[in-house]
């Protein structure tokens, strides 16, 4: 056995583009000890609610991350809805239904581009990515934006969209569909990434528990709380089901992430053929009560906390979002522990994190 | 296990035209909603300034007395609520985006001033 | 408003002395922590903490004021470091006996407790 020695990780590094910092303590060449810590980058964007409308939030809310934006303008109409009583049409939950599932897409294929990037697969990555931008250019033929989309709003949506857009969706979802299977054999059969991926990282089911892990990192070790079971959005009228893997290592967070992609196509493809017609948005009227509400949400990466508080003037008393990298950094810690130097990359990757998401 | 998978996909795109365009020597498409900059048609314009107090970012100024309408195009968060408050529809987004600069651009129009307001005045 | 299961909250009022009983109570039974949020109100803090099982919320809601020392409940769910550091350093509440404590260096501010300060200040202009 040698000495320990301290190994900074971060803020800047090469294979992950997040500010976190990790003091690694290596004993030869394992990690014995990993202490995160974060707030480089702390924006303070919950403080804003005491000087912003609650319908202009909505906007600095979106900006809280800008590869899970849909989801986080979501959850917090949901909360203020909630905190209102206000009821929401069939169509418009239908559409942000299909909206959040796209960002999923986008946001798993990101991670795929990223977790390829990591694994030194350039080639992979760069197609992940290709992918990624038919999603986007989808998002902005139908919202007018790429990654800030400004489409949510308290009450429904801003914009209906076409059938036409309908038909594009369909068209994009079809041909995504194709290429991501091209794709999927690779991260889930060549060779050389499962030699990178299986058995590294284990998190057993009572550990993910323990650590109150969420989103696919929890699923990947066989922990079923998708918030998406609760009745947000028509997840449940869809016939929504969750995706659960029991090996609970890096393998199987990456094959829940794929596997949820092809959910996401077919929740799309049977939202867009069934859309209901009507209107997309209900007038609102009155300001938020003295009382509290939250909403949580399923992200790409986990579930999320929306608690809003009001005063009954037109400005929030408070405003909170925990994000769910911010759950997510106790499981990767531990799994930090007993890992090899050269992994710590990997199991970072894994639980896809989002700083810039956790310091708001 | 197996190996090359990824090699029919590589071999492919080596045959198919780029994924990229050639930008700036090929223009960007823009799409019928995409949400460039804010532009303004000065002969509607009426100077009422709702779209001023409904900016969440306070990027646009309007002078009534000396007949401009001032928007700060790097305040600007392109969330089109003042094109959704114009009572004038005199507002709209137009596609392209603001080029990135190493100052803040203000962006300021004269207002041909119509009749009715000298006489509202 | 629809009767869903994600608009059934379970606000519950605790005291500062019966926290940690009634969180092990809780653990036991199978919830786990979701979040801790302090919300100012003038001279006092409002912790909450959520709790979820089997995707049903439990919400605990404390009043403390801002020089009261909460028991850590590191010891019980270890997760909770991350948002008890964090209340620390944006408002200035002492928790005693954590497991993991950053003593003030969880995150980079510039000056200590800015959410703080803002609310005391608030107080004295109204």
């Amino acid at each position: 056995m040698g000495k320990s020695t301290i190994i900074p990780f971060g803020p800047q590094h090469p294979v992950l583009p997040e500010p976190v910092h990790l003091d690694l303590e290596i004993m030869d060449e394992k990690v014995v000890r990993a202490i995160p810590s974060i707030g480089y980058v702390h924006r303070g964007l919950e403080k804003l609610t005491e000087t912003k409308d609650y319908n202009e939030m909505f906007y600095v809310i979106e900006r809280i991350c800008g590869i899970c934006s849909f989801g986080h303008g979501w959850g917090y109409t949901l909360a203020v809805e909630g905190l209102m009583n206000v009821d929401v049409p069939d169509r418009a939950d239908y559409l942000r239904t299909a909206l959040h599932e796209l960002s999923r897409i986008h946001s798993h294929l990101l991670w795929l581009g990223l977790l390829a990037d990591g694994l030194g697969f350039e080639s992979l990555f760069m197609h992940c990515w290709r992918l990624r931008e038919k999603v986007l250019d989808l998002f902005e033929k139908m919202t007018g934006g790429r990654v800030i989309f400004s489409i949510c709003k308290v009450g429904g949506l801003r914009k209906d969209i076409t059938p036409e857009m309908q038909n594009d969706v369909l068209k994009t979802i079809k041909s995504l569909r194709n290429e991501v299977n091209s794709l999927t054999k690779v991260f889930l059969d060549d060779a050389s990434v499962k030699n990178r991926l299986c058995g590294v990282g284990k998190l057993s089911k009572t550990e993910a528990v323990d650590l109150c892990a969420v989103g696919p990192v929890a699923r990947g070790s066989g922990v079923n709380n998708d918030i998406r079971l609760t009745g947000i959005g028509k997840y449940l009228d869809l016939g929504f089901k969750p995706i659960l893997e029991e090996d609970g290592d890096c393998y199987a967070r990456c094959k829940v992430r794929i596997l949820e992609l092809y959910q996401s196509f077919d929740l799309i493809e049977q939202i867009m053929l069934e859309l209901p017609q009507g209107p997309v948005d209900v007038p609102v009227k009155g300001m938020p009560p003295s009382n509290d509400f939250i909403a949580r949400m399923e992200q790409p990466r986990g579930e999320a906390f929306y608690y809003v508080q009001g005063n009954g003037t037109k400005y929030l008393q408070r405003m909170r979002v925990r994000t769910p990298t911010n759950a997510n950094i106790p499981a990767m810690v531990k799994t930090l522990q007993g890992c090899d130097l050269t992994d710590v990359s990997m199991l970072i990757l894994t639980i896809d994190p989002c700083i810039s998401c956790t310091e708001r | 296990m197996a190996s090359f998978k990824m090699a029919k996909t590589v071999l492919k795109s080596l045959f198919k035209k780029p994924a990229t365009a050639m930008y700036p020597a090929v223009p960007r498409e823009w799409t019928e909603r995409t949400r460039g900059h804010v532009g303004i048609i000065e002969e509607n314009c009426i100077l009422c300034g709702i779209c001023a107090r409904k900016c969440p970012t306070n990027a646009i100024v309007v002078d009534r007395k000396g007949k401009t309408w001032t928007i700060n195009r790097m305040s600007c968060i392109q969330c089109e609520s003042c094109v959704e408050a114009c009572p004038k529809k005199c507002l709209a987004m137009a596609p392209s985006y603001t080029p990135p600069s190493v100052e803040k651009i203000t962006d300021i129009f004269e207002i041909p001033l119509p009749d009715k307001e000298k006489t509202e005045a | 408003m629809k009767d869903a299961m994600y608009t059934i909250q379970n606000f519950t009022q605790i005291d500062v002395s019966g926290l940690l009983e009634k969180v092990q109570n809780l653990k036991s039974e199978g919830y786990r922590l979701g979040q801790i949020c302090g919300t100012p109100k003038g001279s006092e803090m409002e912790l909450l903490y959520s709790l979820d099982k089997d995707l049903s919320l439990l919400n605990l809601r404390l009043t403390v004021s801002y020089d009261a020392s909460i028991p850590s409940i590191t010891g019980i769910y270890w997760p909770a470091f991350i948002y008890e550091n964090e209340i620390h350093d944006l408002f200035g509440i002492n928790f005693t006996d954590s497991k993991l404590d950053y003593q003030g260096n969880f995150f980079k501010l510039s000056k200590p407790t800015p959410w703080k300060q803002q609310a005391e200040s608030e107080k004295e202009g109204a």
